[in-house]
């Protein structure tokens, strides 16, 4: 495999029939497999076996699933290159020698290269979005708390979630309602709400599997977006690479033929996000990257002393620089005398920012932006300068902070690279965001 | 670089409290690296205060005795065992 886009190859067979039968799925390595290794890229879980499935796995299997392989991803989804993976880089099948994104590549390469006709990532700060954009696929993060994140590895999980990737809208669509859904094991999920496309109706109330203006997320790719009200966040497009920024526009003058129409909004919050997010994500990190410890599983340092001594070392030895980088800023974020400074007002940051997206979506159907602001980085260029590849998350970080869903889509090439759109929507409203996505197709 | 940007002792400090043993090459990278990162989080002062709402409902079910993972499999990924428990290193 020349992309390097497995860390695990091995088959998983499904059910026999389900409506994902003969269709073939690589799932990231961050999602575990009862009985096959997965290492979320680290050295720490080089030889971690899960004695269960994931949710979502359990689901593929039922559907009739055929599983190809793990796939490669930055260590612990820390990452927007697939670089920091301890098991080395993957190539952009739609961009040789440049990254595939991050921090979910391997999967969105796998579709790309067409190893899997379909792909599980998750995301934390834009860890579908992006690689979707650069592999020129499509991958849709989904509302928090619509997919089950029980045997998800945790690594910023107030933010997270499992999403599909796939060659077209319509079979991602097929792909999240296979995997869509309240699971018991993940108290965060509930059923998608009813009757209104996300637009109106009070969720708590309802629980009714069902969607009103389909009988699936598939059956809503009909490309129908006449009369779709587009609002254009102007924050989103500030300091963006200017051949992605013709290409958007040229992918909402097509939307505009269709009947669409657009109008600018303004996001002031999106100023904070960045900041906002990686304050909180590695702060949540720092606290579930606790676990990994060498006693129970992952890495042994085969060291001497005590205790704190030999967790150190296993630590050490076990995680790469960016996941370590991120561990102790996010120990440093929320120890004594810097919590308030830094976390509170992140906190704040965060709900400043839902606000932000609840009032334009009150005035528009979905938001479009530029899914990643630059066309793929060159490889082996980005792991210097950390605080230049954290901006770079700029348009997909807003959504994590709002627990909202969004897909990106690939809307056309600059100098030969991919360019991806993305839409976003209000709470559940995924529908919709498939609807408008598939008419770019 | 701002007046509070980190000192490579309190790389040392939080690389301690959160277990993570550093050489000296990446006490030195990350006292940099933080430094710019620390800064760009400085931003956050322009953030006013928000009224946070929580739009959130309790998932409650029945406290119900139900089967989880045997022994045999929860031991299964340790390093080291000893009579069917955990074994760790010394606590001192």
């Amino acid at each position: 495999m020349s992309e390097n886009v497995f860390i695990t190859e091995e088959r998983i067979e499904g059910d026999d029939d389900g409506p994902l039968a003969g269709r073939t799925v690589a799932v990231k390595d961050n999602i575990s497999t009862a009985g096959v290794r997965t290492t979320c890229g680290s050295r720490m879980l080089e030889e971690y076996v899960p004695p269960y499935d994931a949710t979502v796995v359990s689901r593929l299997k039922d559907a009739g699933a055929t599983i190809v392989g793990k796939t490669n991803m930055d260590e612990f989804g820390m990452g927007s290159t697939t670089e920091t993976s301890s098991f080395g880089p993957t190539d952009n099948p739609a961009a040789p020698g440049r990254v595939p994104g991050g921090s979910s590549g391997g999967s969105a390469a796998a579709v790309a290269a067409g190893e899997a006709d379909l792909a599980l990532g998750s995301d934390t700060g834009g860890s579908i979005r992006c690689p979707a954009a650069f592999c020129g696929v499509v991958g849709i993060k989904p509302t928090y708390g619509l997919v089950s994140r029980y045997g998800l590895v945790a690594y910023g999980n107030s933010l997270e979630q499992i999403g599909p990737f796939a060659n077209s809208v319509e079979d991602a669509a097929q792909l999240l309602d296979v995997i869509a859904g309240d699971d018991e094991h993940d108290a965060t999920t509930r059923e998608p709400p009813r009757g209104s496309d996300g637009r109106t109706g009070d969720a708590r109330e309802t629980r009714e599997p069902q969607l009103e203006n389909g009988a699936s997320y598939a059956d809503a790719a009909t490309g129908d977006v006449d009369g779709l009200q587009i609002g254009v966040p102007t924050e989103l497009l500030e300091g963006a690479d200017e051949g992605v920024v013709e290409t958007f526009w040229d992918a909402i003058a097509d939307l505009e033929d269709r009947g669409a129409e657009y109008h600018e909004v303004s996001l002031p919050s999106v100023e904070h996000a960045v900041e906002a997010y990686y304050v909180i994500a590695m702060s949540e990190a720092s606290s579930n990257l606790a676990r990994f410890d060498g006693v129970r599983y992952g890495h042994d340092a085969d060291a001497e002393g005590n205790w704190n001594e030999t967790f150190a070392q296993a630590r050490e030895e076990g995680f790469g620089d960016e996941v370590k980088r991120r561990i102790l800023l996010g120990t440093y974020a929320l120890s004594a005398g810097y919590h308030d400074k830094y976390y509170k007002k992140a906190q704040d940051a965060r709900a400043w920012v839902k606000q932000d997206f609840d009032e334009a979506l009150e005035e528009a159907d979905v938001l479009a932006s530029p899914t990643m602001p630059v066309p793929p980085f060159e490889r082996g260029k980005s792991l210097e300068d950390p605080l230049q590849m954290y901006l770079a998350d700029a348009n997909t970080v807003p959504v994590n902070l709002a627990d909202l869903p969004a897909i990106s889509v690939p809307a056309g090439e600059t100098d030969g690279l991919p360019v991806g759109l993305q839409l976003v929507g209000p709470a559940f409203g995924e529908e919709r965001l498939i609807r408008a996505a598939s008419a770019l197709e | 670089m701002s007046d509070d940007a980190v000192s490579a002792e309190e790389v040392r400090h939080v690389a301690e409290l959160a277990r993570v043993g550093l050489t000296d090459e990446e006490v030195d990278q990350f006292t940099r690296q933080f430094a710019d990162v620390l800064e760009y989080f400085e931003t956050l002062d322009e953030v006013p205060e928000v009224e946070r709402e929580a739009d959130l409902t309790n998932v409650m079910r029945p406290d119900e005795e139900r089967d989880s993972l045997d022994r045999e499999e929860a031991l299964r990924n340790a390093p080291e065992t000893e009579d069917g428990y955990f074994k760790g290193p010394n606590v001192s």
